[in-house]
């Protein structure tokens, strides 16, 4: 279908720590005991697509996704792993795999996206409506463990601005106008040239963007050669692009099928008008193409570029792992509600691996996973919660609203609430940790109490 | 009335076109081998007048209007036929009857509907015209008529509960015992049906083999309207009901568009399911009567096809996007549909590459196929499409297969544009000049919805600076006129814009009426955006020229009597919803048992007859609707020998 696909994986995501380091680079993070990089490639398996660029930042980081993908989807996907430097954001990867890039249409998705919203969706808006540009977006995920309201406290300064300001037009097709994050905090100023064309603009901030574009190439290629300031897709290309869609200066739109009735007899040109005057009146005119008619109707008078919208249906699923609440929020889920993203659930609604060894009088509750080869001592609870494999987790330990990664020792009496325990962990006897986050490799001494903390090893 | 009923018979009498009057041996044929009982059929069938009378070779049917014509026409079928044939049109034409099919479902309306206003003899000639159509069109309308004179032959009711077996003895008799047992209660024929239609399925094979299908569809209405349509449709070449085992004519079998789908035919709909890209939905909840039509997809579809996006590989993007936007309606009106359609397929021609150990011809025409399957389930084809789609597979085949092929390729693409700009530019350019001939000074005219031609007619006749008025004429859902009003106005044009309610009002002060077309068929009926039909019946009575735009690779050689055997279903939700009005909602909260006993029909098309059409300008020229055959005949040899 004349699509590639650029998976940006992304490195060391600052927001993450402790919980990526070295040697788990953020695409390999584990939800529900996958990398959370799997969940956009099987998305894209399923859809077909299996020629794709992952971009990671990072020279080691790229090995290790390398491996991984390699490991997993041994020849069932095609993958080139490109890396690049870190901190030179989405827009500068972009810009650095430029060569690569030759379809018509570039499918860029977020490697921590984790959704079930098809990616062929996205694709065909764009196509139908011959965007330049293409953003999904879907409604802002509940944020927050559900049944204990108590979130993580680092990130409860954060949320309030974290919300994005969209624009759409009446038939909900276009976009009109994008601000996210950081942006917000300021005031914020629509086009009134947009909103004149236009005539009504419907604001929403219920709506985010999943980071799921697809780009006309040529467009891109052109908006990243020009302007070297822009630095990241989401933040500065794709409201560059929609703040210039009337007066579209990088546009070279027309210059393909110029070529193209170029090569046939020039004496057509005069039918070639006509026909494509047939065809423009028989399709409904958006405002784009009214607005760049001048009021004779003669020709076009402005150059105009399409920026679309593909709203996720609130059905699906679709969230994007960039906090450390949504890692949790998104393990939750993924065991929990949206757990048609994992192929497998048993009757119990938990997922217990085949050899995992309970002790007596434990209970594992609904919406829990259990990776292979753990072990469980006596009379232990596990509620709504992650464990990985290969952990040893000894009597009386309570396990609520909490992430615990591969190979980690919990001593006896340990309560765990809403926390994340990374691999390599050791806790000790009767510790109590409370929205806690504990880097990888960290021994918590026994009888201590955390809460709300985040624990890492100093780096040496 | 009853002159003009007859010459919009006429065409279906030419095209019989292939026998000759003297020759019984021939005639027979497919049809009579399976007529049943010869002893019943034969006498009716050789004193037919109508077989005798009619010349090998057929003339194109002259115009009704011109009386010394119309009277040799008349003619043609002898009194009694001719008398026949008055019925059977108010049969198919009578406007009271499609509506009395509105409201109740088929077996109601041809029981009491009919017998209420018609002979019984008329009613039993309707109910065996209705199952198939094209039964009048060959030999077999001689004896399709034989009943109807015959009524002594009337056997008692019981005759129609027999084993399948007597059913298929007493054939004749069985039915002509029908026109005698329309009095019988709703529930007795329900019952009588349901029980047929067992005893139909069993004996099934047999049936099939001893041809009972003509026969049978006298007795069992409904049901067999498909099975008995293969037979008749052998014999018709033309038609283009589903085929089923047609005969082995390739020439022919090219030539024929896709067969359509009936989609009250479970077994058929299953089959197309299982292929078909989309999931089909259910015929629910849609018009008993209007079953039969591809249920509308929009919205339900829309979904799922995008996200099948990456899946359909071997659908080209090109025609994938045409296919998206047809779903969708951005992209309406017959050229424009037809012309995005074939640079479609001229880009998918572009990629195309021959696989290994497959022949170009061969491989290309199965790939186009896929793709013209893939743009139905998108919405139907339009009958112009329909012959672009011919015209293209006919050049496929006929290349040469010394070509490379990038020559192929290369040719056929010029050959797809030779057809953009000769049928489509060119023509409309033809048509604009005719058409502004007939423009004055001081004229009122009127169109209705958004003909691409009509529109450069009105912009080319305003640019050579005649003096005129538009009144452009508008429906609900589609208000489609709406972006004509708004080119036109932009040009400078004095407009006036009303909707189809206040027809007869504005027609006081209109001088001609410029229509646009979706497709002509060969007896000069105009298959267009509905509402056509009611603009030309009243402009009619006031009056007023009615004049039809259209350029003949839009002419079909079908023959259609009513729009309701083949036309498209919109989106019913259309017609609930009023824009831009939240307020008017009143069939929004809806019960379910509520809705179950709603049913919203938003039909596309309509048919206007030849009666109300006063000229067709085409790029031919400007002709009588009766003339249609004739181009028909003259322009297909043509295209197909480019």
């Amino acid at each position: 279908m004349d699509f590639q696909v650029v998976v940006l994986a992304g490195g060391t995501s600052k927001n993450l720590t402790p919980l990526v380091s070295k040697e788990v680079p953020k695409p390999l993070l584990p939800v529900a005991n996958r990398p959370v990089l799997y969940y956009v490639l099987h998305q894209l398996e399923q859809s077909n697509l299996k020629d794709l660029i992952v971009v990671v930042e990072g020279k080691d980081a790229a090995l290790l996704v390398g491996g991984w993908i390699s490991g997993t989807f041994v020849d069932r996907l095609h993958v080139e792993i490109a890396a690049v430097p870190e901190d030179i954001g989405s827009a500068g990867a972009i810009r650095a795999i430029s060569h690569h890039l030759t379809a018509n249409d570039i499918l860029v998705v977020s490697g921590d996206l984790v959704s079930d919203v098809p990616p062929g969706a996205v694709a065909a808006n764009h196509r139908r409506h011959d965007a330049v540009v293409t953003a999904m977006l879907c409604s802002v995920p509940i944020s927050g463990p559900s049944e204990s309201g108590s979130s993580g406290g680092k990130d409860k300064t954060k949320k309030p601005g974290r919300y994005n300001i969209i624009g759409l037009d009446p038939g909900k097709q276009f976009l009109l106008h994008i601000a996210t994050g950081a942006e917000i905090e300021k005031d914020t100023r629509l086009q009134k040239r947009i909103l004149r064309a236009v005539g009504e603009m419907e604001i929403r901030s219920d709506l985010m963007d999943a980071h799921m574009y697809a780009f006309k190439r040529s467009v891109l290629q052109e908006v990243l050669d020009r302007k070297d300031t822009l630095q990241s897709l989401k933040q500065d290309v794709l409201p560059y692009l929609v703040r210039s869609q009337l007066k579209s200066e990088a546009l070279s739109n027309r210059i393909p099928r110029a070529e193209e009735n170029g090569n046939e007899k020039v004496s057509s040109q005069n039918n070639q008008v006509m026909v494509s005057q047939i065809l423009a009146n028989a399709s409904t005119p958006s405002f784009h193409d009214l607005c760049s008619v001048s009021h004779d109707g003669s020709a076009p008078i402005r150059k105009t570029h399409k920026c679309c919208a593909y709203i996720a249906s609130s059905s699906s699923y679709c969230a994007r792992l960039n906090s450390i609440q949504a890692f949790m929020d998104i393990n939750r889920d993924v065991t929990g509600e949206a757990d048609h993203l994992l192929s497998s659930i048993s009757d119990h609604n938990n997922i217990v691996g085949p050899s995992t060894k309970l002790g007596t009088k434990t209970t594992v509750g609904p919406h829990c996973m259990l990776g292979e080869g753990s072990e469980m001592g006596d009379k232990c609870q596990v509620k709504r919660s992650v464990i990985g494999r290969h952990c040893r987790i000894g009597s009386h330990v309570k396990v609520v609203n909490s992430v615990v990664m591969n190979h980690v020792t919990i001593g006896d009496g340990c309560i765990i609430q809403g926390s994340v325990i990374c691999s390599n962990v050791q806790l000790q006897e009767r510790v109590v940790l409370k929205d806690c986050q504990v880097g990888a490799g960290f021994v918590v001494t026994a009888g201590s109490e955390y809460k709300g903390e985040s624990l890492a090893r100093k780096e040496k | 009335m009853d002159a003009r009923r007859v010459t919009r018979a006429v065409p279906r009498v030419r095209q019989v076109g292939f026998f000759t009057p003297n020759a019984p041996p021939e005639q027979p044929g497919p049809v009579r081998s399976q007529s049943g009982p010869p002893n019943s059929n034969s006498p009716p069938l050789s004193g037919s007048p109508a077989s005798n009378s009619l010349s090998p070779v057929m003339i194109p049917p002259p115009r009704h209007l011109s009386d010394n014509l119309g009277a040799r026409t008349g003619a043609v079928p002898v009194p009694g036929r001719a008398n026949a044939g008055d019925h059977a049109t108010v049969g198919s034409y009578n406007p009271a009857d499609s509506v009395l099919g509105l409201e109740s479902p088929p077996p109601t309306r041809i029981g009491d509907g009919e017998s209420s206003e018609e002979t019984e003899s008329s009613l039993g000639w309707y109910r065996r015209n209705n199952p198939a159509k094209f039964a009048s069109s060959f030999p077999g309308g001689g004896f399709d008529l034989s009943p109807v004179k015959q009524p002594e032959i009337v056997s008692g009711v019981e005759a129609k509960n027999q084993p399948p077996e007597k059913n298929e003895v007493q054939k004749g008799q069985a039915s002509s015992s029908k026109p005698s047992k329309a009095k019988t209660t709703k529930a007795e024929r329900r019952a009588l049906q349901e029980s047929q239609r067992a005893a139909k399925a069993a004996s099934k094979a047999e049936a099939n083999k001893s041809g009972g299908g003509a026969a049978s569809s006298k007795t069992v209405k409904q049901p067999s309207q498909k099975k008995d349509a293969p037979p008749v449709a052998s014999s018709v070449a033309t038609s283009e009901r589903i085929g089923v085992d047609r005969p082995a004519e390739k020439e022919r079998k090219k030539d024929v568009p896709p067969p359509r789908m009936q989609f009250d035919d479970e077994s058929r709909v299953g089959k197309a399911k299982r292929r078909s890209v989309l999931n089909q939905t259910e015929a629910r909840n849609s018009i008993e009567l209007f079953r039969h039509l591809p249920p509308h997809k929009n919205g339900t579809q829309l979904p799922y096809l995008e996200s099948k996006f990456f899946e359909l590989h071997d659908k080209h993007p090109a025609v994938y996007k045409v296919g998206l936007q047809y779903l969708t309606g951005d992209l309406s009106g017959g050229n424009a549909r037809c012309i995005a359609m074939l640079q479609a397929f001229q880009e998918a021609i572009r990629d195309y590459s021959t696989p290994p150990e497959k022949t170009l011809i061969r491989d290309l025409t199965s790939k186009i196929g896929g793709f013209v399957s893939f743009l139905i389930e998108c919405r139907p084809l339009s009958m112009s499409m329909g012959n672009a789609i011919r015209f293209l597979k006919s050049r496929i085949a006929k290349l040469p297969p010394i070509l490379s092929e990038s020559e192929a390729k290369a040719a056929l693409c010029s050959d797809i544009d030779r057809f953009i700009n000769e049928k489509i530019v060119l023509a409309d350019k033809v048509i604009v000049r005719h058409a502004a001939t007939k423009i004055r000074d001081g004229d009122v005219l009127l169109t209705y919805g958004s003909s691409c031609v009509v529109e450069m007619i009105l912009l080319y006749a305003h640019e050579l600076g005649k003096q005129f008025r538009v009144v452009v004429v508008d429906s609900r859902p589609m208000l489609e006129g709406k972006k004509l009003l708004r080119r036109l106005v932009a040009k400078g044009l004095s407009c006036t814009y009303t909707h189809l309610n206040a027809i007869s009002y504005i027609m006081h002060e209109v001088t001609r009426v410029l229509l646009g077309a979706s497709s002509i068929l060969s007896n000069g009926t105009v298959y267009s955006r509905v509402g056509t039909a009611s603009v030309a019946m009243v402009a009619y009575a006031y009056r007023v020229p009615v004049l039809i735009c259209c350029e003949a690779y839009k002419f079909h050689e079908r023959v259609q009597l009513d729009s309701i055997c083949f036309n498209e279903l919109g989106d019913p939700d259309a017609i609930a919803k009023v824009p831009g009005r939240v307020d008017v909602n009143y069939l929004d909260n809806l019960s379910d048992k509520q809705k179950e006993n709603l049913k919203l029909l938003n039909l596309k098309y309509d048919a206007t007859p030849s009666d109300y059409i006063s000229m067709i300008v085409t790029d031919y020229g400007m002709i009588p609707p009766t003339s249609v055959p004739v181009i028909v005949r003259e322009y297909r040899k043509e295209y197909l020998l480019i």
